[in-house]
């Protein structure tokens, strides 16, 4: 593999900075990559012609010495991002042939400093699903193999494009979005570091709603201080976005201290479930262990409404989406199928343009709302998540992070789980909890499982203390050492 | 709680959603599982629990009273699937 396509962002903005290469030939780089590897369908389209403007427009800043921050740093935008100019779908049929006319707020602060758009990245279906099977423009395979079985693995989702495209060296980092997991969860998949911020960190404007009171948009990047170069530049308040908030944004990179001594780390026992391989216990046991050598306090804490997080999110988020998604009648923008009346209309454009999962949650969106259910279910789930928040409130009063691994499982092949929903929503157990509270959480990559996959252990930290997240975040990623490479890189 | 035809009929037709006659008792099992679920969070007692209305603690900011948007009506019809003199084109609703 080229030497290039191998750096971290910091080294890739360290070696423009030197001019040991040009933005041009990194994003040259990365385009050949993406063009060798586009069996993995990472990218749903890719931006060749902006990626080489935009490097000339950073190569030709660099000489005249007005550099800006990510300058010349090419990068996967996930394709739930509104990008102007540059069709954008969300994953779904419904949105065929739609290119916004505007740009979202966070994207726009990326190339407000510099970065490069290589192109969008392919996700789950309007970002439901947990393995990238729900895309309307097929699955994405996990760069990695179980040793010994060649069967394509999915990535994780939503995020699977962008953190098949990180661990494949197909950008030098992306953006994803996580309502219930969909950055952390695919991270820890394939083997690379994933930021949720805490909910009101980074704007939502222009990003494809799901569920408007758990969205959030995080960097997904191979280390954990990559991920801080990213956040500094999204993060901030948006007057477009009424729930992001007026908060100083700090240079996160600088909370990178590896210093955790006396930082007191919360083991969450609740998180000990059931049918959890032995060896994600023992790695999170591990990671508890190098925050202790590394001059932390363990302390075992009480999450005692954890098992019903999982129900509350699958309440919450589908109402909010059959909200949010109402807007696809094809009428305004997207694909429609014509019927003899307006409504009949709207009932093909939808039947025929959502995928399954998508009909199925929005389905469940609906009954949940409807009337004589609401207060039995969605008024409950209300309730339940007070309670999830208040756990984590009272958590936060003895302890200054959390620390649970990512996910109950590694990366599984492509069409399993498939038939069964609920099955398939365990995935998320760990991540959930976080989004239901707003609080920021990391997935670092801290070892490989018997059959050489990546796992991920999560930090999960109060609201918009994403500098402590990452701080410990950072250790963790130091004492882990991981520099193991996906199966496609590892045999060049 | 087993979501039947009838019902499931009914929400499809709520949330505008074609779904062919021969698939409504399959999805309408795929729907009672899942409500099945959730609905163990009926053991929970939240008698006195307020429900959770905001991620995140703050105020709500005010911006001046002002348009900061607008007069770009040909962007916005750009991606319609029909348009007609400057209007977004739909089936007759009124008879």
């Amino acid at each position: 593999m080229s030497d290039l396509i191998g750096l971290t962002l910091a080294d890739s903005l360290e070696g423009l900075a030197r001019g040991d290469f040009s933005a041009r030939e990194l994003a040259e780089a990365h385009l050949s990559a993406m063009e060798t590897h586009r069996r993995l369908n990472a990218y749903t389209a890719e931006t060749p012609d902006r990626a080489l403007a935009g490097a000339d427009a950073s190569d030709a800043r660099r000489r005249s010495g007005d550099t800006l921050p990510l300058d010349g740093v090419p990068l996967g935008i996930k394709d739930l991002f509104c990008t102007e100019g540059v069709a954008s779908t969300a994953g779904s049929r419904i949105l065929e042939g739609f290119v916004p006319p505007y740009e979202s707020t966070v994207t726009a602060k990326l190339w407000r400093d510099g970065a490069v758009l290589l192109g969008k990245t392919n996700m789950d279906e309007f970002a439901m699903g947990s393995s990238n099977m729900t895309s309307a423009y097929g699955p994405v395979e996990n760069p990695w193999r179980r040793r010994g079985d060649n069967r394509p693995l999915v990535p994780g989702g939503s995020s699977g494009g962008s953190a098949a495209a990180v661990a494949a060296r197909l950008c030098a980092g992306a953006l994803g979005t996580d309502t219930g997991g969909s950055i952390r969860q695919p991270a820890a998949f394939c083997g690379i570091v994933g930021l949720k911020p805490t909910y009101g960190r980074c704007s939502r404007w222009g990003i494809v709603a799901f569920a408007s009171s758990l969205d959030q948009a995080g960097p997904m990047a191979r280390t954990v201080r990559d991920c801080a170069i990213l956040l500094r530049s999204i993060a901030g308040h948006d007057p477009k976005d009424s729930t992001s908030v007026d908060r100083p944004v700090p240079d996160y990179a600088a909370a990178l201290t590896g210093d955790v001594r006396g930082l007191k780390i919360g083991i969450p026992k609740q998180y000990r479930v059931d049918g959890m391989p032995t060896e994600i216990d023992a790695l999170w046991q591990r990671g508890a262990d190098w925050l202790k050598q590394a001059g932390a306090e363990i302390r075992e804490i009480d999450l005692p409404h954890t098992h019903y997080a999982l129900p509350t999110y699958y309440i919450v988020a589908p109402a909010e989406a059959s909200s949010n998604l109402a807007r696809y009648d094809g009428v305004r923008y997207g694909r429609r199928v014509e019927g003899e009346s307006t409504q009949r209309m709207y009932e093909k454009t939808r039947g025929e343009g959502f995928g399954e999962e998508v009909r199925r949650r929005v389905l469940i969106g609906t009954y949940v709302l409807s009337a004589g259910y609401y207060d039995a279910y969605y008024l409950k789930a209300q309730k339940v998540r007070t309670l999830i928040a208040d756990d984590f409130r009272k958590a936060f009063e003895e302890v200054d992070a959390v620390l649970t691994p990512t996910a109950p499982n590694s990366a599984f092949p492509q069409g399993e789980r498939m038939d069964d929903p609920v099955r398939m929503y365990l995935n998320d157990v760990f991540t959930v909890p976080a989004n239901l509270a707003g609080l920021p959480g990391i997935s670092v990559p801290a070892g490989l499982s018997e059959d050489g996959l990546p796992l991920g252990l999560q930090v999960v930290g109060r609201p918009f203390d994403e500098e402590t997240v990452l701080r410990v975040g950072g250790v963790v990623e130091a004492a882990a050492g991981f520099d193991a490479l996906p199966t496609l890189l590892a045999g060049n | 709680m087993s979501l039947d035809k009838t019902t499931v009929r009914k929400i499809a037709t709520l949330a505008r959603i074609e779904v062919p006659e021969d698939q409504l008792d399959g999805l309408g099992t795929e729907l009672s599982a899942i409500i099945d679920w959730v609905e163990q969070l009926g053991a929970l007692d939240t008698d006195g629990v307020e429900p959770m209305t905001s991620a995140v603690e703050t105020t709500l900011f005010r911006r001046t009273d002002a348009v900061t948007d607008g007069n770009c009506r040909d962007r916005i019809l750009a991606n319609a699937p029909e348009t007609a003199e400057g209007f977004f084109v739909v089936p007759k609703v009124i008879e």
